[in-house]
């Protein structure tokens, strides 16, 4: 569904992703691991055309590389980003709308809106309240369910765990399972690679911005020597 | 009493022109971060329009305020598209200096095509009368003036806390990367907060011209520096800092005017900056500076 091919990714003059290809197909989790600075961000700004890059990537066959971010937003990419730069000054259920901004139905808009804040029955107690006063887990939820407003068909999600006490981190991730159940196609940027491991179906490993390793998440996860370096242990 | 009470309603007036002109530099500055000060010359274009009117002998004064307020709207969002687009991404110095350019090109246009000498526009000074309202006598134009801002004012809150694009304004003035993210067009929000900040520029211009019965080339330089010191006390960027700085710019340069003896008027604009300058010290961001991003950025 999205094709990642040779692609490089520069901040400024500085090249941070080296010419990687990957590939997300429909209905999987696939997950970029790796520590902080091993290009997995930039490589997520790359697909939804924020970061400037160059090589190629498909999303259903369709070249997107020369589409603005918004068209490539409109083609059914969402992203929750790094940082869930949640709107703080707009109250989370006002997140919440702009999330579905494209959705031209407002009835069906209403019902999105009710069904998140039902599915995350902590931002519905908060619904009128700033997402600046939310705690780092309640703005991992919006910056969630702020994306998944927009009915993507892919859903890319950049360190969902960061920052969390290892309780929330297990409530997103049982969430993001729920997600994968119900069919979404997900691409999990992750430095936790136990807990993403158990989700992806298969994962790449990058390093100073090439893919060092990938196979599934079974194969890198039987590979005790790997996982003690990706887990801080080694 | 009575001759308070008036006081009180002329500095509401001037404060009310103020805000609106200040409300339109800020919701430009929010979004993009370019203090637009091309926004004085959108007055002069409502005001030529009007002379425009005046020699089409089009005396209709609906047609004429109607006809300003388009005029000035629709050069503001022909300069977004010409002029602002290419340096949106910018420095913020380079978009100033675009801002004085175009202003300069437009004030050589009014001289060139029309005269550098003031031009009479008499068409709007039916709105000035006298009227009695409790014992207090009162200019109509206040009244329109006080009214008008106070519909601008519930207008625009409507519009940003209601609809999508409103929404969208607000978001984009702290992560205007992020609001291209949930698929909202970048062109879209900022040719809006030229077209809003346009039709304030024009309903601004009705009152000038309906004071002062002239436009020249240089007429909106004034205003738009005390909007742009209104901003400034008020916080740039926040839009009720804008009205807030507005009124209170208002409310100050009337109460100079009245509490001067006269051997000292000249020194009004000193002491009223200095009163402001006094506010910077105690809040150098402005009295409603926009909250800065500080949460568990990671």
């Amino acid at each position: 569904m999205l094709a990642v091919d040779n692609l490089k990714v520069f901040h400024g003059p500085i090249e941070a992703v080296h010419g990687i290809s990957f590939n997300v197909p429909q209905g999987k989790c696939i997950s970029l691991l790796g520590p902080n600075g091993a290009g997995k961000t930039s490589t997520i700004s790359a697909i939804t055309g924020v970061a400037r890059s160059s090589g190629i990537v498909r999303f259903d066959d369709l070249d997107i590389t020369a589409l603005p971010v918004e068209a490539r937003i409109r083609a059914g990419i969402s992203v929750s980003p790094e940082g869930r730069r949640v709107f703080a000054n707009l109250s989370v259920e006002e997140n919440l709308r702009l999330g579905g901004a494209m959705q031209p139905d407002l009835g069906e808009k209403t019902r999105d809106i009710a069904h998140w804040l039902e599915t995350f029955p902590i931002l519905g107690e908060r619904r009128t309240q700033n997402a600046g006063t939310l705690s780092g887990g309640e703005q991992q939820m919006l910056a969630i369910a702020r994306a998944l407003m927009a009915r993507p068909r892919i859903l890319l999600l950049d360190e969902p765990s960061l920052g969390l006490a290892p309780r929330i981190v297990a409530q997103i991730f049982r969430m993001i399972a729920e997600l994968k159940a119900q069919g979404m196609t997900i691409l999990l940027v992750e430095q936790n690679a136990t807990q993403a491991l158990r989700l992806a179906d298969y994962a790449y490993l990058m390093n100073n911005g090439l893919i060092a390793t990938e196979g599934t998440a079974e194969t890198l996860g039987a590979n005790s020597a790997l996982m003690a370096e990706l887990t801080g242990m080694g | 009493m009575e001759y308070v009470a008036q006081q009180i309603m002329n500095a509401l007036s001037f404060g009310a022109e103020y805000a609106l002109i200040a409300l339109g530099l800020a919701i430009v500055f929010s979004i993009m971060g370019l203090v637009n000060f091309a926004h004085g010359e959108l007055i002069a274009v409502g005001g030529y329009t009007m002379v425009a009117f005046g020699a089409l002998a089009i005396g209709n004064p609906l047609i004429v305020i109607i006809g300003a307020i388009l005029a000035a709207a629709l050069v503001s969002v022909t300069l977004e598209r010409v002029a602002f687009r290419p340096v949106r991404y910018a420095d913020p110095t380079t978009g100033l200096l675009t801002a004085f350019g175009v202003s300069m090109i437009l004030q050589n246009i009014f001289l060139l095509a029309v005269s550098p000498r003031p031009v009479a526009v008499t068409s709007l000074y039916f709105l000035d009368w006298p009227v009695e309202v409790a014992g207090l006598r009162l200019s109509s134009l206040q009244l329109f003036e006080a009214a008008t801002t106070v519909i601008v004012i519930i207008a625009l809150t409507l519009f940003l806390r209601r609809s999508t694009l409103g929404l969208a304004m607000r978001a984009a003035s702290l992560d205007f990367e992020m609001v291209r993210l949930t698929g909202i067009r970048a062109n879209r929000v900022f040719a809006m907060a030229f077209l809003v900040s346009g039709v304030l520029a024009g309903l601004a211009c009705i009152f000038i011209l309906a004071r002062r019965g002239s436009v020249d080339p240089h007429l909106g330089f004034n205003p738009v520096l005390k909007a742009f010191v209104a901003c400034v006390v008020g916080g740039f960027g926040s839009l009720p800092g804008a009205v807030l700085g507005g009124f209170l710019l208002g409310a100050l340069e009337v109460a100079m005017l009245v509490l001067l003896p006269q051997e000292y008027g000249g020194m009004k604009d000193a002491l009223v900056f200095g009163v402001i300058a006094m506010v910077l010290i105690w809040r150098p961001d402005g009295i409603l500076s926009p909250p800065v991003e500080k949460g568990d950025k990671l």
